[in-house]
């Protein structure tokens, strides 16, 4: 476990560096003025936590300031952490398995989201953990994303049930989850094709996924995954709920967390639509994809020891 | 979720009549909602505040013009302001033959299929266009990228067994000059701008290939770490330009601006769907409008001159400045509006509308509605004041609906009609305008 705490809290290292460095040491030993409040308004807003979070964040600290007019840096992010825990309580969610294999998980995003690699990346952990795995490389779209993920499959040794694109990716499922049955797999991955969730043809092509996957297991997809790149802002609240509405979420990945990006839309979407962050991609290696912990992420938010 | 602009400016100036003059103090509250609308557009937040300061300072010791509310005549300077600093710069690239262009950014901004789109583009304009592909990494993107040039027949150099990528740059631009190109494009590997060793990497092969443009490709829906990412990139590699994708999203594309002004590169091109074709030079003024939630009617005009029959349009457009619209023109509209795409798309390209949520059911209501005027007479539909209980019943009957649902929509006709009798007044004048000017550059021949 401690292997875990120490990988997430270097992955969002260079995070905390970014709101330190533009905090000029506000959370150390200093008093907190108006303008050290100024500069806190602007590391939270740079951390893309919107309007609403980052007013509560300062609304509190403010409240502390103006009690203790000794109040330190070091405690105002006390503060802030703590307000960002409280928002994200119950954000938590940890991958269960359906009581009857094969689990299915399918993964859904916006174009560049980051969803064949998470599906190999997640493959390969649940792998780890002595699971039994089948892909589905139902991105039939997109120019050689079929190769992309048996390249991936081939690399860390996991069975993939693959077309050619322009197939029918409902098709492809429908035959995945047959052979993961066949197989007496534990989970099936099923990756899509990236589609803006502006286009609503290829939402209807999601909503054939899941019937199809239907007539293999009524209770499928048991997850059903938004990945969204952490670098995006607002737009990926947008993006969450419009996904949600057509297709039932029932969580999240944040990918692209080992840049300096704060990921803090996460924040937004968690308090909009209540979805669970199952997990967060810190960097490109397989290994690279970890478990959410929202005392951690508040922690390395404001730069505290964890 | 977006509420206009122009809205909010509204509420915030309301206690602004009566006032001559524009001051610090009267435009405080609506210099905030200005700054709010900029973060959430996802513009920086730096760079909304010099902006907020910029536009003040224009609008301080304006006289507040009788006939416009405040808020529409602070929008104008904003929108104006915006449009002057995205705009700044040319679209055009280098003159240079062999033109040689490097594609660089983050993972999945985009830049393998930018490649493609700005390779068929070039065709199109004359050049002999090859592509090179130079990402290493990413599972099969050399693959991805060979089949986008074969679909688009440009010519094509790869190399899957090297991952010295410099040295594949350079046997590329051998390859492609023997091959008597003459536009040459690099397609590279995402990677972080923090990423200190991909980083030398790229500059390596930007110092072997001596690039004439290079371009940032970037996501329309970046958030504030936009600035980061276009300031390592610009540091590194000497940005000439940015091609801005997704934007067939609804992102506000606020990251534009923030890029914009971090690096001073001009906007080039924009990237407009998932097909090759879409791919478009970059036009300032309808990204203004749409980071201030103003809508992107320009786009819809385009998207509707795809889709719909142009005569149909022209008699759309006159009935449409002329705020005189009946249940016929509503009926042809409907027709036409299905060949463009999800309902819910088109209003958020409309102005003011952006945040009109849509019921599930919107495209089975479409049909009911149909259903509904097909069911009347042509005198009912020309002059919908006719309709009595007898009448509605009838309508009921034959459409097979009840006739709750034919007084609903009356109704909503009625605030349709009434709301672009608003538009008339309003802000629709300044954009038929715009659309009028556009007729002269060949660009709008519907308007």
């Amino acid at each position: 476990m401690f292997g875990l705490f120490k990988k997430f809290k270097d992955g969002l290292a260079k995070t905390v560096a970014a709101i330190t460095e533009k905090t000029h040491g506000l959370f150390g030993g200093r008093t907190i003025d108006a303008s050290s409040l100024e500069t806190l308004e602007e590391a939270l807003f740079t951390a893309d936590f919107g309007v609403a979070t980052t007013g509560e964040i300062l609304t509190e600290i403010k409240a502390a300031s103006r009690k203790d007019k000794e109040l330190r840096g070091q405690e105002a992010a006390a503060i802030g952490a703590a307000v960002l825990r409280r928002v994200l309580t119950g954000s938590e969610r940890a991958l269960t398995a359906a009581p009857t294999a094969p689990t299915v998980i399918v993964m859904i995003g916006v174009n560049g989201s980051g969803k064949t690699t998470t599906s190999a990346k997640l493959g390969w952990l649940l792998k780890q953990d002595g699971k039994s795995v089948m892909l589905a490389a139902c991105d039939t779209f997109r120019a050689a994303a079929v190769e992309q993920l048996k390249s991936w499959a081939t690399r860390l040794d996991l069975p993939i049930v693959a077309s050619h694109t322009g197939a029918d990716a409902a098709a492809v499922a429908f035959d995945a989850w047959q052979a993961a049955k066949a197989r007496g797999c534990d989970y099936l991955i099923v990756d899509t094709a990236g589609r803006l969730h502006t286009k609503g043809h290829l939402m209807d092509e999601l909503a054939k996924i899941r019937r199809v996957l239907q007539k293999n297991d009524p209770t499928a997809p048991h997850h059903a995954w938004l990945v969204v790149d952490g670098s995006l802002g607002t737009n990926s609240i947008e993006q969450a709920r419009v996904f949600h509405k057509s297709f039932g979420l029932t969580g999240l990945v944040v990918t692209k967390l080992d840049g300096t990006s704060r990921g803090g839309a996460i924040v937004g979407i968690w308090r909009e639509l209540g979805l669970p962050i199952y997990f967060l991609g810190l960097g490109e290696q397989p290994e690279d994809l970890q478990p959410f912990s929202a005392e951690n992420y508040a922690k390395a938010v404001f730069g505290l020891e964890t | 979720m977006f509420e206009s602009l122009t809205d909010k400016l509204s509420s915030a100036l309301r206690n602004l009549r009566g006032v001559g003059k524009l001051s610090e103090d009267n435009m405080a509250d609506a210099l905030k909602e200005v700054r709010t609308a900029l973060l959430s557009a996802d513009v920086h937040f730096k760079v909304a505040r010099e902006f907020v300061e910029r536009v003040q300072a224009q609008c301080v010791g304006q006289e507040v013009i009788k006939s416009v509310t405040p808020g529409q005549q602070i929008i104008k300077i904003i929108h104006d302001e915006l449009v002057r600093l995205l705009g700044e710069g040319t679209t055009d690239l280098s003159p240079a033959r062999p033109l040689k262009v490097l594609m660089a950014g983050l993972h999945g901004s985009g830049k393998t299929t930018s490649t493609a789109k700005l390779g068929r583009l070039l065709k199109k304009r004359g050049y002999r266009p090859f592509v090179i592909a130079c990402d290493v990494y990413r599972p099969a993107a050399i693959d991805q990228l060979e089949i986008l040039a074969k679909q688009e027949e440009l010519g094509f150099y790869g190399d899957r067994v090297s991952k010295d990528v410099p040295a594949i740059g350079a046997a590329g631009l051998a390859a492609a000059q023997a091959a008597g190109a003459d536009a040459i494009l690099f397609d590279t590997a995402g990677r972080l701008q923090i990423d200190a060793d991909l980083i030398e990497e790229v500059k390596k092969l930007r110092a072997r290939i001596q690039p004439d443009e290079v371009l940032l490709v970037a996501d329309g829906a970046l958030g504030q770490e936009a600035v980061n990412v276009a300031k390592a990139f610009h540091d590194a590699l000497q940005l000439t330009g940015l091609i801005l994708t997704k934007l067939d999203g609804d992102a506000r594309g606020g990251a534009a601006l923030s890029i914009k002004s971090i690096t001073g590169v001009p906007i080039k091109f924009v990237g407009t769907g998932e097909k090759v074709a879409d791919f478009d030079t970059f036009y300032p003024d309808r990204l203004a409008s749409r980071i201030l939630g103003m809508g992107d009617v320009v786009s819809l005009v385009e998207r509707a001159q795809e889709n719909i029959d142009q005569k149909e349009a022209e008699k759309m457009a006159e009935k449409l400045r002329k705020a005189d619209f009946n249940l016929e023109d509503f009926l042809a509209q409907l027709q036409q509006v299905k060949k463009l795409g999800s309902m819910q798309s088109i209003m958020g390209m409309m102005p003011g509308m952006s945040g009109v949520a849509l019921p599930d059911d919107a495209e089975k209501q479409m049909a009911r509605t149909e259903a509904i005027i097909k069911s009347m007479t042509l005198q009912e539909r020309r002059k919908p004041d006719v309709l009595n209980g007898n009448r509605r019943l009838r309508i009921a009957n034959g459409a097979g609906v009840k006739v709750l649902e034919v007084n609903q929509l009356m109704k909503q006709f009625q605030q349709m009609q009434k709301m672009m009798k608003m538009l008339k007044g309003g802000g629709a004048k300044k954009m038929m305008r715009q659309m009028e000017g556009m007729k002269g550059k060949g660009g709008f021949p519907g308007f």
